[in-house]
């Protein structure tokens, strides 16, 4: 008995020495969010339209398989991607509403907090400076992973239940991994909304500019990619190719190339190949590693983006005056 | 009284071209409540932050308790307790909550901190409303949270900015006068700012007067006063109908009179600060046969103070 009390009392949790202030900010911000209406209702919204998706989606598999296009190897994949009566796949819903959420949990982080005036009250406890913007970082990114594995355990769950099959290891492999790095393009938005939420006084303000963005990279974007292409180029071919590379300055296009590459092994390149890479070669699907080597570049510029913008907003927030 | 727990030390900070702090020197004593007065922008809020390393000055520096605020920010904030203006807590959480979120980001234990929150709230006259949302607290309830956010981490220095700001002129007093009682029950040293030169003279000890980033005056109230005026003309007028042509002549005869000016009925006497004048006067004026209807005697006080340094101005006399 004593020597296990001993053990329970290495266990911080457990212990009686007080918990690092660092994770008492981390708690209390992770609190807030769970407890605000903004939070709720998009929890609400992405709930609605994924289960509905998704349901569809199963019902199809269930009763009428032959709908589902090509080859029906990785079912549990085609939940996530397959699409029917006019429903958008679980996917793109998520691309669509995932940075929301980051928007919503990110934009008012700062200002809100100096408008109210407890900016000043809580930097003024014996707590390093930085503790403020990075719990403001992880006690957002605990409630996006929490969201989003969450969502997409439920799926695989539920999915289970309706096909009555196990799924495969890398179908899971893939899954997670398509989750994580959903995770990581919401973070980016997040931290698109604490530096904009650093840099404008107003939360109106730093709302309107992040949705601008936010707008831009996912609705207008495209087009004026189009437009620039067709203006340099006759050539089909040429067009193609400056328009992907010019839209892979955008998140949102890269996080599409990217998890519609990991959720769908068949797809074997990311560009147009010609009659001579592709003669000779057995349609058959890729194995994880090699379609993670395929969007490795993708992921690399994601990870690097969301970086950078916590940089730019830690590195504003550090040298910001406190005063209002 | 005993060492000095603030120091400044040729403090300076600019910020781009304008220099809100220019070399200031202040030495503030333990257990002492310490008003630091001056208009809007004369830097008081600067100050304060530059002593609990909020803000790095531009020259010189400042310590706290021995320690360096600039290069030991946390110790200083250790033993600091600020109540910035316009203090604010989370709408969602009890005055309860906040206050415990406040003890335990200084690692005092739940156990502790629920206890001597408790303990506070019942102090600063809240407990009935211990466990409402802040959010349906008024203004002055807030500021009365926010000295008991202060007190929780049991500091031995509390620097207050503007606590007097939105608060009804009952409520100022209550609340000064719960400043004063925690400072001298306790010991701890108080720093308080504000422009409220009226308000805040009452339960200060000693007071430093800022404009433009300098202290232009430092000492208690009435030592400033002396400073100010001792030396100064007075002014007093005489209502006196009719008034008899000797009477000019003979008020000048006096020799503390300097100047006399009449503009109908008035007698405008400027003296040279003697309060023996006046009597004088009143015997002039009966003598030379007038009726003297009314005499007053202009005093210089707080406002004449407030106006010499606070707008800058001149007295005129």
């Amino acid at each position: 008995m004593k020597y296990i009390n001993t053990i329970l009392k290495e266990v911080p949790l457990m212990s009686d020495t007080p918990v690092q202030p660092f994770w008492i900010m981390v708690r209390k911000e992770i609190s807030d969010h769970v407890r605000s209406w903004r939070f709720l209702i998009l929890v609400a919204l992405i709930l609605l339209t994924t289960t509905g998706s998704i349901y569809t989606v199963l019902s199809v598999i269930r009763e009428n398989p032959a709908e589902l296009s090509a080859n029906t190897t990785f079912l549990y994949l085609k939940l996530f991607t397959e699409s029917t009566n006019n429903l958008p796949p679980f996917i793109t819903l998520i691309g669509f509403l995932g940075p929301l959420v980051g928007i919503a949990l990110g934009f008012d982080a700062v200002n809100s907090e100096r408008d109210k005036g407890t900016l000043s009250r809580i930097i003024s406890q014996p707590i390093p400076r930085d503790y403020f913007i990075n719990s403001k970082f992880v006690g957002a990114m605990v409630v996006i992973f929490a969201l989003i594995f969450a969502l997409g355990f439920l799926t695989l769950g539920l999915g289970i239940i309706f096909i009555g099959l196990p799924p495969a290891l890398s179908e899971v492999l893939r899954i997670f991994a398509f989750l994580v790095f959903t995770c990581i393009y919401i973070a980016f938005w997040l931290n698109l909304g604490i530096t904009f939420s650093i840099l404008f006084r107003q939360s109106s303000t730093s709302a309107l500019s992040v949705l601008a963005i936010w707008l831009f990279f996912t609705v207008f974007y495209s087009m004026l990619v189009r437009f620039v292409a067709n203006a340099f180029f006759y050539n089909q071919a040429a067009v193609q190719n400056l328009s992907i590379m010019l839209s892979r300055i955008s998140p949102s296009f890269l996080f599409n190339e990217l998890t519609t590459i990991l959720l769908t092994p068949s797809i074997r390149s990311l560009g147009a190949l010609s009659f001579e890479q592709v003669s000779g070669a057995i349609p058959s699907t890729l194995p994880l590693g090699q379609s993670m080597l395929l969007v490795w570049p993708d992921i690399t510029a994601l990870v690097a983006a969301t970086l950078i913008c916590f940089g730019v907003s830690y590195v504003l927030f550090m040298r910001q005056e406190v005063r209002a | 009284m005993s060492e000095p727990i603030i120091q400044i030390q040729n403090l300076v900070k600019e910020y781009g071209q304008t220099r809100a702090v220019d070399q200031l020197d202040l030495e503030i004593k333990k257990g002492e409540i310490f008003g630091l007065l001056g208009p809007n922008g004369a830097g008081k809020t600067t100050i304060i932050l530059t002593l609990i390393g909020l803000t790095e000055p531009t020259a010189g520096s400042v310590s706290v308790k021995g320690f360096n605020a600039t290069t030991e920010p946390l110790k200083v904030k250790r033993v600091t307790g600020y109540l910035p203006d316009e203090v604010g807590f989370s709408g969602n959480r009890t005055g309860f909550e906040s206050l415990i979120y406040t003890a335990r980001l200084n690692s005092i234990t739940k156990e502790k901190a629920a206890e001597s929150a408790h303990k506070l709230l019942k102090k600063v006259g809240l407990e009935d409303a211990i466990h409402n949302k802040t959010k349906t607290y008024s203004k002055g309830m807030i500021q009365r949270l926010g000295l008991a956010d202060v007190l929780i981490k049991e500091p031995e220095i509390m620097v207050l900015d503007e606590p007097t700001i939105g608060i009804d002129p009952k409520g100022i007093n209550e609340f000064l006068e719960m400043i004063r009682n925690l400072s001298k029950e306790k010991g701890i040293t108080v720093l308080l700012c504000s422009h409220l030169l009226h308000q805040v003279q009452k339960i200060c000890d000693r007071v430093g007067i800022l404009v433009d980033g300098q202290i232009r005056a430092l000492g208690n109230i009435d030592e400033l006063a002396d400073d100010l005026f001792g030396d100064r003309d007075t002014t007093i007028t005489a209502e006196v109908s009719p008034i008899p042509d000797s009477l000019v002549y003979n008020l000048k005869k006096v020799k503390q009179i300097r100047e006399v000016q009449t503009n109908g009925n008035t007698i405008t006497i400027k003296t040279n600060g003697t309060k023996e004048a006046a009597p004088l006067i009143s015997q002039r004026i009966v003598q030379s046969g007038g009726q003297l209807y009314r005499l007053s005697y202009k005093e210089y006080g707080l406002d004449e103070i407030y106006q010499h340094y606070f707008e800058g101005g001149t007295i005129d006399v």
